[in-house]
This record gives structure tokens, C-alpha cells and sequence, in this order.
């Protein structure tokens, strides 16, 4: 890529855009009181704050989706009361959201346009197709895509598509791009190429607005840091003072206790529970797996999306047909058919997609949490709705699940409560293997720590747990051992002593650790 | 009973009174003994497509099934002599039979229900024709079973058997969708199928099993029908039924996507559509138009529930950003 040298030089130019005082209402309560910002042309904004801090709203106001109650929104030396979808637009606010809105079906060039498509006149409307690549190429070198126009976009990775989508807003002449969670599914080295682009739209001029709860990437791009807490702005860190812990603390207004570690005396290693013994999995029918995960550990499995590591969880939990091997439960061979077995065995999986595997959000907690071990709450085959309640009250005072009572249809909860309703279940049966599939994403910081502690209690009463993770902090933060997958074959396994960001990524790219 | 059902039982009541008031012979005993003989036929056979639709399915081929084992049960009891206990027991395994096959191509072999219960009512259908020549199927004159007769086409204290039949079957078939482990299951499996798996659950088993009792009802219904028209023409006996069936299901509240319904709601969707023929009878509507009708009165009452779910989904939300904003503090 060959950019201009001369980025532009933030503090000196007036802002691109500037809130001020904004502060908007729903009947019973304030998303935002009073808050201001400023983004200049070329500045990269890390936005952070817990869930329900007010950032959604900020994004709406931005989009022009609704109209603060008061205050000022100025773009480009105008003020105005509030935007709209198109004034937002027309001024050159972009957005990328979390969830992709493209076409699978279509290739890169034919969504970057959409609905805009140079036509070649006459009546029948055709699409110009040389014209529409010749615009679309320099898009795509702009944020370093290493695809083609006509690449269909089904077969692109995450951070491609993501890239598509930036070229997108680059396509409509965007000023501010705002990046809603972008990298929240992202693998390691994928997030590096996002932040890559990012760095590149800023020497372009183009201002960032970067909403993560992974702080570390929001440290590593981040001109400027700004905090929201309960609808008001926590504070603004300059470069100089963006770290982790000061985030932290402004965001939840106290220091965290310290960070979830495994304790350091060295853990007397417990006997193998769970053993993969050369299983294949559909992804990878070619690649025997070994692995072998102990009673009273945490196993981190990492590697890259699409290493394999979600299927190999899926076959060990008789989800997906096995292709080859044997499955051992403590050293006696497991007859595994369907994830029935598998939960009949106390092994049991909290999935990598809540929403549509992880818990029935329309089912009550309490149906949730009894939903894997109906029968134990049920007399003659009649469902006992007190046995039912009395398992989910115990769970919910448990885990702490917020929720008005165990009656609340889980649909409702916070992404993070929700998990918790999927780990209830499966504590209330006394697991003996734990396998979690990026247990933490989309969740924010409180709880996370909360579950990284039940992990860990898990692992102290004896159970086996297998963490897979994407998030390097977490996989080096909360792992007894961390294996790595690439392409479908462990290429790793790290002790203790071996953990680093770098040894990770060696072998998640496939060498050798260092 | 949900506000959905109450609705629904109101409108039957006003339906009923307006009838009423323009035909007094509406609350005549005899018509009302007929119309719940009817409800008690088509009752027990939209149960079991409740069943089917609760789990996402369809089955369609319940008019077939309703022909074929009508035929088969007829036969065996007038030309082959059976004994019609054995006959009654053939028939609902028959039944049970076909339910446990569709089942099994839909949860094993993946295809799609719609497709194996359409290939159901064409084969079905085609068999019941070949078996009896095109002919039609029914008693020598003179051929009597009390017994059987009495329990299903006789009355008791004036209220059709057929009708008694139905409301014994639909309250256990309430405990069995409302309060039993697999009744849960079924709810599950079609709320969110896949969701349901990870929870542990042999998904596979449980919609057979669905199958399964509506080919049981199905076939029970069939038998019922064979005794009430007691003579059966294949080409045409049972036509439209799996329609009546589903449309009852809608009517009561059922979504075709699967995982909402009740029991009473099926039941008060099939007194409404009996209502409605009964209705257009009386009222002196060209017969003619009494798919018309029924069509119309269904589209009615589903686009009312839709904009009254619009309307709830709504107030949820306003609820629940209140309830979001006191809570926030605490946290």
C-alpha cells in the first residue's frame, strides 16, 4: 500500500464532528445525560463502556435512527438538533456493525454497490460489470484487501467481509467510519489485519470511531479513549494515559479485583477425564486429534477461526458425527451417538452461538435450567413446576443471574445473564467435563470475570474443563494449559511456563514456539 | 386459558347468539347434536395435526389416511368378516404405522414434511382407490354392530358419543402437551430445534413420536367417520380434511413455524370452523360458498392475532425499558 506521508495532525484542525450536552430519554429512563464529544478528521476514538452504558444510543443519535432531547450535534461546522438516516449519511458518517449486513450470495463488487450499481442505459437497466469492477478495485486496495471484486463474498473470512463492508463506506466518500464491535469475533491474526485498515483510514484523513470491549486492540489503535458510564461520560484518556486498567476503572467506577489468574503455586495435575483419541471431525476428516483434558484444569484451546476447534467440541459432544476415533471418559471407551449420550456422561458443551444453541429465549430461566434434566424434575412424567423453580432459584442466587425472577423469559436477559442461565443448566448436573466455546464474547467485563471465577471453581471441585477462546488475554489469563489447533491438528500444547502471546500465535499459524 | 383462547370463545358465543337470533333453529337439540358430532370427528383429527404443528411439521395426508383406513376398516368388518375389536385395534396400528414412517423420513432420511406428507396423500389415496376398484366401500343391507355403532354414531343423554370420545381424548392430550416431560419437549424441539439438541435432548425421537400420535388420532377419526357416513367413496371420502385440521390448529392459536399453541385453542379452532358450516347451512348461503366463507373468516382471525402480537410485543418493550431503567441503579 503506498500512502500519503502527510496524515493530518489531529489537535490542530477543527472537530469533524462534536456532540455537546446530548442527552436523550426513554419513558423511565436516561440513555445519555449530557454528554460530549468531539472526533477530529483523522482521529481513531476508542469507545468503551459496559453494556448499557449508552453507547447503542450514542449510535443511534449518530445514524440519524432517533433525535436526542437536547442538545447539539454539529457535523462539519453545522449544528443541528438532531440527524437524520440520510443527513447522517449525506454528511459522511459510515457505520459497520457488528452483525454484517451483506449478501452471502452476491461477490464483493455487486454489495459494495448495492442499489447503486453503474448501469449501462438503455431500457433494460443493465449492470455495467467492467465499470463497477474499475471502482470497486481501488476500494479495496484502500483497505488492503488481499480478494478480488468478483470473490464471492460466502467465502471470504470475517475480517474480509468486515473489509468489504469498510470499503463500502469508503465507496460513499464516509469521513467517520464507526466500527460497532468489529473485532468481538474476530481470531488473533484477523484482528490485526482489521486494525491495520484502521490505521490506514486515518492517514487518510478519515476519522474512527472504535467500540470494543477488547481493550488491548482499543490501546493498540486508540488516539484518544472515551468512557461512557450510565449515559455520561466517565472520563477521556489522551494516548499518553490509554491503558487497560485505567479503562477499567472508569468504566465500572473502581478497580477491578485483581485480574482472574490461575493461582501460582503449581496445580498437582488431576487423571486424565476427557480423551480424544485420533478423532476426525467433517471439517477435517483427513486429521486424527489427540487431546487429553484433566480433572480439575482448565484447558485453553486456541488457534484461528476455522482451525477446527469449534468442530472438534461438537464431535467430542456427539453433535456432529465423528468421522474417526475413539472418545474416552476416563479411561473407559464412550459410546457417543448423540449429545444425549454425551450429557447422560456429564459432559457437556455451552456453545459457541447462545442465541440459537445455547438457551431457548422464549422458554422461561427456569425452563432453561431444567430443560437438560427434565425428567429429575418430574413425577410420573408430569413436570413439576416447584421441583423446576427451586433448581433455577438455587442456580440464580448461584451465579448471580439478574433477572426479576426465575419466571422471566430469557429472551430478555443481557447477553451475559443469558450465559449464565446456559451454565445454570448444566451446574445443576454436576458436570464432569465442561466444554466452553468462546464463553465470554459479546459479554461485558463484570461478567466476565464472574465467569471466568466459575470456570475456575469448576476446576477446583475437580471437573474437567476445555475452554475454547479467541481472546488472547482470556486464553493466557484464565489456561492451565493451552493447546493450539491449526488446520485441524493440535500443534501444541503449552505449559504454564511457555505461555505467551507470541508462542500462541506460532503455533496457531503452524511453527514452532519459541 | 390464555387471553388468545378467551378471545376465541368469545367470538364462537357471539357467532352462536347472532346465529341464533336470525335462526332460532340453530339451539334446536337436533342441530346441536349434530354439530357436536361433527366437532367430535374433526376434533380428534385436528389434535393429532396439533401435535405435528407444534413440532414445525405439517402432515398433510390426513384426508388420505382418513380414506384409506375408513375403506380398510369397512372391509374388514363387512366383507371379511373381523371381528370389529380386531379390526378397531388393526386399524389404529395401520395408523400408528404410517405415523412412525413419516416420522422416521423426517427425522432420519431429513426430508421435509411437507414433501413426505404430500407423496403421503397422493399414495394413500391412490391405494384406497385401487383396493376397492374405484368402488365404493360400504355395508350389505341388514348389517348391524351395536356395540360399535352405539359407541360411535349412538348418544348419550342426547350428547353424541363421538363428542364424549373427544373430550375424553383432549383432556389427556392436554396433561400429555401442557404438563407432561415430552409435552415440554415438544414445545422445545419447536421453538429452536438445534438449541434443544445441545440441551441433551433425542429431538429425532420425540417429533416421531409426534407422527405417531397423529396417525393414531388420524386413524381413530377414521373409524369414526366410517361409522358416521357408513359408506365410503375413496375418490372423494376425507377430501380437504388435513385442511380443516391445520386451519382449526391456526384458528386455535398454533403457529405453523412451530412451538405455540394450546390444546383448548385447537379444540375452540375446530368448534368455530363446525360454527361456521353450521352457519352457512342455516343462514341459507348458497353451499356453494362455504370454503369461501370458512377462507375468509381464518384470514380474519389470524391477521387479528397478528396486529394484537404487534400491538403486546410492543407494550413488552415499553415495559421493559421502564423495568430496565428502575433496575439500573441497583446494579
Amino acid at each position: 500500500m503506498n500512502y500519503s506521508d502527510t496524515s493530518i495532525v489531529a489537535s490542530t484542525t477543527a472537530p469533524f464532528l462534536s456532540l455537546e450536552g446530548v442527552r436523550k430519554t426513554y419513558p423511565g429512563v436516561v440513555a445519555l445525560d449530557g454528554f460530549s464529544m468531539e472526533v477530529r478528521p483523522g482521529e481513531v476514538i476508542g469507545l468503551v463502556g459496559e453494556n448499557g452504558a449508552g453507547k447503542s444510543t450514542l449510535m443511534k443519535i449518530l445514524g440519524g435512527v432517533t433525535r436526542p432531547d437536547t442538545g447539539t450535534i454539529t457535523v462539519d461546522g453545522v449544528a443541528h438538533d438532531g440527524l437524520t438516516v440520510e443527513g447522517s449519511l449525506g454528511s459522511g458518517i459510515a457505520f459497520v456493525h457488528q452483525e454484517l449486513n451483506l449478501f452471502e450470495n452476491l461477490d464483493v463488487a455487486a454489495n459494495i454497490f448495492f442499489g447503486r450499481e453503474p448501469l449501462r442505459g438503455g431500457p433494460l437497466r443493465l449492470v455495467d460489470r467492467a465499470r463497477l469492477r474499475t471502482q470497486v478495485a481501488p476500494l479495496l486496495k484502500r483497505v488492503g484487501a488481499n480478494f478480488s471484486a468478483d470473490t464471492p463474498v460466502s467465502t471470504l473470512s470475517l475480517a474480509q467481509q468486515q473489509m468489504v463492508e469498510i470499503a463500502k463506506a469508503l465507496s460513499i466518500k464516509a469521513r467517520l467510519v464507526i466500527l460497532d464491535e468489529p473485532t468481538s469475533s474476530l481470531p488473533i491474526a484477523e484482528t490485526d489485519k482489521l486494525l491495520d485498515v484502521i490505521k490506514a483510514l486515518k492517514t487518510e484523513g478519515i476519522s474512527v470511531i472504535f467500540i470494543s470491549h477488547r481493550l488491548h486492540e482499543v490501546e493498540r489503535v486508540a488516539d484518544r479513549v472515551v468512557v461512557l458510564r450510565d449515559g455520561m461520560l466517565a472520563g477521556t484518556l489522551p494516548k499518553s494515559a490509554i491503558n487497560h486498567d485505567q479503562m477499567v476503572k472508569l468504566m465500572i467506577g473502581r478497580m477491578l479485583k485483581e485480574r482472574e489468574k490461575a493461582s501460582e503455586a503449581a496445580r498437582a495435575p488431576g487423571s486424565v477425564a476427557l480423551s480424544a483419541k485420533a478423532v476426525r471431525t467433517g471439517a477435517y476428516p483427513d486429521r486424527p486429534v489427540d487431546l487429553d483434558v484433566r480433572h480439575g484444569e482448565i484447558l485453553g484451546l486456541a488457534g484461528l477461526v476455522g482451525s477446527g476447534r469449534t468442530e472438534l467440541a461438537r464431535v467430542l459432544f456427539g453433535i456432529d458425527e465423528r468421522f474417526g476415533g475413539n472418545v474416552e471418559l476416563d479411561g473407559q471407551q464412550m459410546a457417543l451417538g448423540s449429545a444425549a449420550d454425551a450429557v447422560a456422561h456429564g459432559i457437556f458443551l455451552v456453545p459457541e452461538d447462545r442465541k440459537l444453541n445455547g438457551v431457548l429465549l422464549d422458554l422461561s430461566i427456569a425452563q432453561n435450567i431444567s430443560l437438560p434434566n427434565l425428567p429429575a424434575h418430574a413425577r410420573h412424567q408430569l413436570v413439576s413446576a416447584s421441583a423446576e423453580a427451586a433448581t433455577a432459584e438455587k442456580q440464580k442466587n448461584n451465579l448471580g443471574i439478574k433477572a426479576p425472577s426465575v419466571a422471566t423469559r430469557t429472551g430478555t436477559l443481557s447477553g451475559g445473564n443469558q450465559q449464565k442461565v446456559v451454565l445454570a443448566k448444566w451446574l445443576a448436573m454436576n458436570p464432569k467435563v465442561m466444554i466452553l466455546d468462546e464463553p465470554t464474547r459479546g459479554i461485558d467485563i463484570g461478567a466476565k470475570a464472574e465467569i471466568y471465577g466459575l470456570m475456575r471453581a469448576l476446576a477446583d471441585a475437580g471437573v474437567a474443563v476445555l475452554m475454547i477462546s479467541s481472546d488472547m488475554e482470556e486464553v493466557i489469563g484464565v489456561s492451565d494449559r493451552i493447546a493450539v489447533m491449526h488446520e485441524g491438528q493440535i500443534s501444541g500444547i503449552l505449559d504454564k511456563d511457555d505461555f505467551s502471546q507470541e508462542n500462541v500465535l506460532l503455533l496457531a499459524v503452524g511453527k514452532k514456539p519459541r | 386459558m390464555s387471553k388468545k383462547d378467551l378471545g376465541l370463545l368469545i367470538l364462537i358465543l357471539v357467532v352462536g347468539a347472532v346465529v341464533a337470533i336470525i335462526n332460532p333453529r340453530f339451539l334446536l337439540p337436533i342441530n346441536l347434536a349434530n354439530t357436536s358430532n361433527l366437532i367430535g370427528l374433526f376434533g380428534i383429527l385436528s389434535i393429532g395435526q396439533a401435535f405435528v404443528i407444534i413440532t414445525g411439521g405439517i402432515e398433510l395426508s390426513v384426508g388420505s389416511v382418513v380414506a384409506l383406513l375408513g375403506t380398510l376398516f369397512i372391509d374388514f368388518i363387512a366383507v371379511r368378516d373381523m371381528e370389529w375389536p380386531l379390526a378397531f385395534v388393526l386399524i389404529i396400528v395401520l395408523g400408528a404405522i404410517i405415523g412412525l414412517a413419516h416420522g422416521w423420513l423426517i427425522t432420519r432420511l431429513k426430508l421435509q414434511p411437507f414433501v413426505v406428507t404430500l407423496c403421503g396423500l397422493l399414495i394413500y389415496r391412490g391405494v384406497a382407490r385401487f383396493y376397492t376398484g374405484d368402488g365404493t366401500a360400504g355395508f350389505a343391507f341388514g348389517q348391524n354392530f351395536p356395540e360399535l355403532e352405539f359407541l360411535t354414531a349412538g348418544r348419550s343423554y342426547g350428547v353424541p358419543n363421538s363428542f364424549i370420545a373427544l373430550i375424553v381424548i383432549a383432556i389427556v392430550m392436554w396433561v400429555v402437551l401442557h404438563r407432561s416431560v415430552f409435552g415440554r419437549y415438544l414445545y422445545a424441539i419447536g421453538k429452536n430445534e438445534e438449541a434443544a439438541k445441545y440441551s441433551g435432548i433425542r429431538t429425532g425421537r420425540v417429533v416421531m413420536a409426534a407422527y405417531v400420535i397423529c396417525g393414531v388420532l388420524t386413524a381413530l377419526s377414521a373409524i369414526y367417520f366410517a361409522m358416521y357416513t357408513r359408506s365410503i367413496s375413496p375418490a372423494s371420502h376425507g377430501q380437504f380434511y388435513e385442511l380443516y385440521a391445520i386451519a382449526a390448529a391456526v384458528l386455535g392459536g398454533f403457529s405453523l413455524r412451530g412451538g405455540e399453541g394450546s390444546l383448548i385453542g385447537v379444540l375452540l379452532g375446530t368448534v368455530l370452523l363446525q360454527e361456521l358450516q353450521n352457519l352457512v347451512n342455516l343462514l341459507g348461503i348458497p353451499s356453494s360458498l362455504n370454503f369461501a366463507v370458512m377462507g375468509g373468516v381464518i384470514l380474519i382471525g389470524v391477521l387479528v392475532d397478528q396486529q394484537w402480537g404487534v400491538f403486546r410485543a410492543r407494550r413488552l418493550m415499553l415495559d421493559a425499558t421502564r423495568k430496565g431503567a428502575a433496575g439500573a441503579p441497583a446494579e
